[in-house]
């Protein structure tokens, strides 16, 4: 496939985008009078990304990593959490969710792999969030930018959190600040994956590469280019129509629920606070 | 006591010339709370203080620095009339340095602002509200906030003749344009701009700001002082880096990246003079071309 040449668009220097990551953690957890953080680890890039992050804005002791196997995750994901977990020294947590995803499929047997994936993305958020109690943490997102216009995750699933470090990154990006973060070379040389049944991996599934869906992204939303800039660039017009598609169809994931406006003024549309109100 | 002269003259310095005293900013470059202004205040007293401890003839906050910047429905909490006993307690506690900090203010008949002080000696001097509302991107200013009607500048002790701007005021040339005018020998931004674009080893409106800065003092021949805020709110990175520009365009001091400070830099006032020697163009300036040309282009879009 031609593409314009844009590589210069995805650069990121990975020492600024630190410093200001870092600072963000620290700040957007100090300031609803937290110290701690918790987060799910599967030893993909984008969870071991975040626990370097974390670790350094505010201390390995303040952190917890959550990992949380079902019955087919794959030796691979086990090692290369236990890596990070080894690297950094955080306090970490299984909490295996096997027994409580296979006793509710056993009233529905006939459940399609969508739904177990989904599933095992919602049982994971509701241990996070009990985790994040017991712990004294908020919960660390760990969904990039790629994933959260493409709507490539589990609405209140893996896409829940209460803040999150690299949901303004692309995946391609992840990767370049994971690399300079010193993240394990067995974490970054993988096929991106959600481990959500045996031998599956994002690229797959997605049907194109990152490298090629971040090209047109960023195009398409950060430069603003329209539908026939793109295709008289050289992509694709299927993949154009495609990515388009799931970037408009996915976008309900991205927002809170939809409110029936009544009254004067209303929660999300002219009831408007910064989250951050007050702090 | 003024020690700069205006720009309509550029006297060279003679050699029996009593040596102007040095004067000192201090960049006040600090992450409020969004919406405390009690605790803003707190803040602002203790950095004044320091600032008079260190006998700076000028301490600058950010815009909006008594409330954080994305108030959204707040700004009708946060609005303080000019005489608030909030707004007069600190200019008052600033009385033996100078002082521009950012409010926001309501005026007669409920209008509220984003505005800029300028106080000396305990008494408020100047107050400029923002002109060029940015709503657009990641701004909305324009639907909580009405529109400053006023560029102008006025006269201080200190520093002599002295403009005032916010933040996006100083992307439009035409606010520079009259604060040159105007005969500014210091330009004051103060600013609360959310960091965007990393490619590089700060971000891109840095480059912008600095580049925007300095050529607006060398074209000015005039220093500039802008005062950026850091901190983050909703996820928005205010990146800092405030910094002095001098009249010839180079930097003369420069505060940290992402990290609050409070920055001190010397100005000598003699380099504002042999810069208009130098390079006199505000002497040169025809305004009454501009004039002329702007009422023409004014008929024809206007009038027509």
């Amino acid at each position: 496939m031609k593409t314009e040449p844009q590589p210069d668009l995805l650069a990121i220097d990975a020492h600024l985008v630190e410093q200001i990551l870092v600072r963000f953690i620290r700040s957007e957890i100090g300031r609803t009078g937290f110290e701690r953080a918790v987060f799910g680890l599967s030893g993909g890039v984008d969870s071991s990304t975040v626990a370097y992050l974390a670790a350094k804005a505010l201390g390995p002791e303040n952190v917890l990593a959550v990992t949380m196997p079902y019955k087919t995750s794959s030796d691979e994901t086990i090692r290369d959490s236990q890596s990070v977990v080894d690297d950094l020294g955080f306090e970490t947590v299984e909490v295996p969710i096997t027994a409580q995803v296979d006793a509710y499929f056993e009233q529905f047997p006939d459940a399609s792999q969508l739904r177990r994936a989904n599933k095992c993305a919602r049982e994971r958020m509701t241990v996070l969030y009990d985790q994040s109690a017991s712990f004294g943490g908020l919960v660390l997102g760990t969904s990039n930018k790629s994933e959260l216009l493409l709507g490539y995750g589990t609405q209140f699933g893996d896409m829940a959190s209460a803040i999150n470090p690299i949901g303004d990154l692309y995946k391609t990006q992840v990767a370049e600040l994971a690399r300079h973060l010193e993240v394990p070379a067995a974490i970054l040389d993988k096929p991106p994956s959600g481990d959500l049944w045996i031998g599956q991996t994002d690229e797959d599934e997605l049907g194109f590469s990152y490298d090629e869906v971040d090209r047109l992204l960023v195009l398409l939303v950060d430069r603003r280019w329209h539908r026939g800039d793109l295709l008289a660039a050289g992509f694709d017009p299927g993949f154009v129509e495609r990515v388009l598609e799931m970037v408009r169809r996915n976008h309900y994931k991205r927002r809170m629920p939809v409110i029936a406006k009544l009254s004067h003024r209303t929660v999300d549309r002219d009831f408007r606070y910064a989250r951050d109100w007050g702090t | 006591m003024s020690t700069i002269e205006s720009n309509q003259s550029e006297p060279a310095l003679a050699a029996d010339d009593p040596t102007p005293r040095q004067l000192t900013v201090a960049l006040a470059q600090i992450a409020p709370a969004l919406g405390d202004v009690a605790k803003n205040r707190r803040l602002h007293l203790q950095q004044i203080d320091q600032a008079v401890a260190a006998k700076a003839d000028l301490v600058v906050f950010p815009e909006l620095s008594l409330t954080g910047y994305f108030l959204r429905d707040m700004v009708t909490d946060v609005a303080l009339e000019r005489d608030a006993a909030e707004l007069r307690e600190l200019v008052e506690a600033a009385d033996t340095t100078d002082l521009v900090m950012g409010y926001v203010e309501r005026a007669s008949g409920h209008r509220i602002y984003n505005a800029a002080m300028y106080a000396e000696g305990g008494t408020l001097r100047h107050v400029h509200h923002k002109v060029y509302l940015p709503t657009y991107g990641l701004f909305d200013e324009q639907r909580y906030f009405a529109r400053g009607e006023r560029i102008r500048a006025f006269d201080t002790q200190r520093f002599g003749r002295v403009g005032l701007l916010v933040c996006e005021d100083l992307w439009h040339l035409s606010a520079a344009a009259i604060m040159q005018a105007e005969g500014v020998e210091m330009l004051v931004c103060i600013a609360n701009s959310p960091a965007r674009g990393v490619a590089e080893d700060r971000p891109e409106v840095a480059e912008t700001y600095e580049r925007l800065c300095r050529t607006f003092a060398q074209l000015l021949g005039a220093v500039v002082v802008m005062v950026n805020r850091t901190g983050f709110e909703d996820g928005l990175c205010f990146w800092g880096g405030s910094l002095v520009a001098g009249p010839d365009g180079q930097l003369l001091g420069q505060a940290p990246l992402l990290d609050e400070s409070l920055t001190m830099v010397t100005l000598d006032p003699r380099e504002l003079q042999r810069q208009r020697t130098i390079t006199p163009l505000g002497r040169d300036e025809r305004l009454l071309i501009t004039i002329e040309e702007l009422q023409r282009i004014k008929r024809a879009r206007y009038e027509d």
